[in-house]
């Protein structure tokens, strides 16, 4: 069957994935591989064979380079052994016989550059794999070695043609991290599809924050795919087509052109108030990563920034942020809303590139390990760099600050008391800000949700992390897709949590808001303002069609919706009931 | 120009074999010479001057090489490869008696 789908190479396949980001997308594809995983067999044009093989010279060019360099680094005695290894690499890269093996099959084969580097040098591992002598076959780790080097020069120089793009694409990847994506460059990529992730991931928050479709959890989209093969991504049904037949074009063209207008009419709302059919006012804020998007939060009627992450500083260059590089990012995000508010959230590192590479070993666990705050509690200079910055800016407009995934009370106070620390410094340089900032939690572990009373007392705000709060209610990866299914915030469990959260606010009389995907998802608005929430941050291209939502509905109607689902049991009944009052309230949605 | 062909068997007397880098120092002697230089064990014929086909020969102690050259420095190359090969042991020791 494979077999048969590999010669005909046009023909038409349908794969099915989770819809994460809406609208629909037609254009060629640009794949991303990853030297991490196994490079999928890909077929390319005779005509493109010249520019392959070119590739190929070009990787084993740039490789020596590399690794003669790296040789030449090794200089202590102690070295020498690895010294030796990459003499031993290099004269791989400079043997002939191994090139032409590779060249001639990218000719013969019609394959991409990347999958005839990984076969051939994989072929050669193998061969020593099956030689009994261990002190031979170990050596199969040199090939291993030489294989990623060259792939990473390979992929390398693929992940740049993304950063210069000349047409429109739609990206497809096994997954993507927020260091591929903060390169894209998003006039000509039109679309996000991924083998891996959830609803949550990261590539769904990408593209919902650059608002465009995306589907992801599509298992083996990049082994069935090849580069310039035309894709449409359906990202209202989470349904991908490669290689999709004329007249599938022409119904998608209409079914696009209809979603546009669709789209259109709810922008048209986006002048008119966030208020209920009886009159009760709920605020739409914005969230997002870089200073660029607080415009299009303008420009989609939200009244503020209601979570900016600030995690892309770090993620986007190689070296650290400066302080100034902190304040610069800020100030353009607040120059956006002058006086309206903008909610700061500290650094959520963990579990990614950048604290893992700082470490010896990964973390075993790492959503459970040294992220986020407890990261920044434990590199001080880091985080007093950020907050410097933070409260520099805070004159610059309604600044507030936003402590996330604090499981305790201590772990607030410790944060608090280096807010203090950093006010201190300034005060002693004489560097203006604002005295009274306004200091707000994330609440999204179910220990700072059971405490969340006693957490009350001592700031000014809450907002809800709906995403990690269901992940670790639930004990379930949102990333992984053998338990993805598992993952819903209609379930009786985080509701109860979320609506202890909401009372306890109300009880102190502190500020909450929602800012996890949970608020940007039509069919828990209702619920949500039922069970009290009034303020609301999402995804900016969300904001019309959850405005449409509240304008349509009353707060007694969410009052009786809320008040049903805490007595349901089950998510299946929940998400059914909460899918059906939604499609009465807003049937274009659907 | 005279082409003189040359051929002789060596035995691998290290103990570790013809791992990687033994066969770098056999590969670096090699293409020192014009000559063609081809490698055999039973099964099969190799270039002695590409590192990826002499590894792949996974010749371990006691294997026995056919080491054929055909150039004009054909007879000191084999030579010099013979040295490498059987009196310097690539540097390295030969198994430990029993």
């Amino acid at each position: 069957m494979k077999q048969n789908t590999r010669h005909k190479k046009y023909a038409m396949e349908i794969k099915k994935g989770i819809a994460v980001s809406p609208g629909i997308a037609i254009a060629k594809s640009l794949i991303i591989d990853s030297e991490d995983y196994r490079i999928p067999r890909r077929s390319i044009e005779p005509s493109q064979r010249m520019t392959e093989i070119q590739r190929v010279r070009n990787a084993f060019k740039n490789a020596i380079v590399e690794l003669t360099q790296l040789e030449a680094e090794q200089e202590t005695i102690e070295q020498r052994k690895i010294k030796d290894i990459f003499a031993v690499h290099l004269r791989f890269l400079h043997d002939r016989s191994l090139r032409k093996k590779i060249t001639d099959w990218v000719h013969s084969e019609s394959v991409t550059a990347e999958y005839a580097v990984s076969t051939t040098l994989r072929e050669i591992a193998s061969h020593f794999t099956k030689v009994k002598d261990p002190y031979i076959s170990e050596r199969a780790a040199d090939i291993y070695d030489i294989e990623r080097r060259l792939l990473k020069q390979l992929l390398g120089g693929k992940r740049e043609d993304v950063e210069h793009l000349a047409k429109e694409v739609v990206v497809v990847a096994r997954e993507l991290s927020p260091t591929q994506t903060a390169g894209f460059n998003t006039i000509f990529v039109k679309g996000l599809a991924t083998d891996a992730g959830g609803r949550t991931s990261h590539t769904a928050i990408v593209a919902r924050s650059l608002g465009i479709p995306a589907v992801v959890a599509l298992e083996d989209l990049t082994e069935s795919i090849s580069g310039e093969d035309t894709v449409i991504i359906d990202g209202n049904h989470g349904i991908v087509i490669v290689n999709p037949d004329e007249e599938t074009i022409r119904q998608y063209e209409q079914y696009s052109d209809e979603f546009a207008k669709l789209e259109y009419r709810l922008d048209a709302i986006k002048e008119k108030p966030a208020v209920t059919r009886d009159g009760i006012k709920i605020t739409l804020l914005g969230n997002i990563e870089f200073p660029g998007e607080a415009e299009l939060v303008l420009q989609k009627g939200g009244e503020g920034i209601g979570l900016y992450r600030t995690e892309f500083l770090y993620l986007n260059t190689q070296s650290e942020p400066t302080e100034e590089d902190h304040y610069q990012a800020y100030a353009e995000t607040i120059g956006v809303f002058k006086h309206r508010p903008v909610i700061i959230r500290t650094v959520d590192l963990g579990a990614d590139k950048y604290t893992q590479s700082r470490r010896f070993a990964p973390e075993p666990n790492p959503f459970l390990g040294l992220r986020s705050i407890r990261f920044c509690l434990q590199n001080l200079m880091m985080f007093k760099t950020q907050l410097h910055a933070i409260l520099r800016a805070s004159v610059l407009g309604d600044v507030k600050v936003m402590f996330p995934l604090i499981t305790n009370l201590q772990e607030l106070m410790q944060a608090k008391m280096i807010l203090r620390d950093v006010m201190e410094d300034l005060d002693e340089d004489s560097i203006a800000y604002n005295k009274d900032i306004r200091i707000g939690i994330m609440i999204e572990t179910p220990s700072a949700a059971l405490t969340a009373s006693t957490l009350a007392r001592d700031i000014d705000f809450f907002s809800l992390g709906t995403n990690d709060l269901t992940q670790y209610t639930l004990a379930v990866d949102r990333a992984n897709e053998l338990v993805s299914t598992l993952y819903s915030s209609a379930v009786p469990a985080v509701l109860r949590l979320i609506r202890t959260v909401i009372q306890d606010a109300h009880k102190a009389q502190i500020d909450l808001s929602v800012c996890g995907e949970m608020a940007s998802e039509p069919e828990y608005v209702m619920l949500l303002l039922g069970m009290g929430v009034r303020t609301i941050s999402l995804a900016p291209p969300m904001i019309p069609e959850i405005k449409q939502i509240v304008r349509s509905v009353t707060m007694e109607d969410c009052n009786n919706i809320a008040r049903k689902i805490l007595g349901m049991n089950s998510e299946r009944q929940i998400s059914n009931y909460l899918r059906d009052v939604t499609r009465k309230t807003l049937p274009e949605a659907f | 120009m005279e082409r003189v062909v040359c051929e002789m068997e060596v035995e691998i007397k290290n103990a570790d074999g013809l791992h990687m880098r033994p066969a770098m120092q056999f590969v670096d002697v090699a293409s020192r010479f014009q000559c063609d230089i081809t490698v055999s064990n039973i099964e099969n014929s190799v270039d002695g001057k590409s590192i990826m086909q002499m590894s792949m020969l996974a010749a371990t102690h006691g294997t026995k090489l056919k080491i054929k050259a055909e150039g004009s420095d054909a007879q000191q190359a084999v030579s010099a490869l013979q040295r490498l090969v059987e009196e310097n042991m690539f540097d390295e020791p030969p198994p430990k008696k029993a």
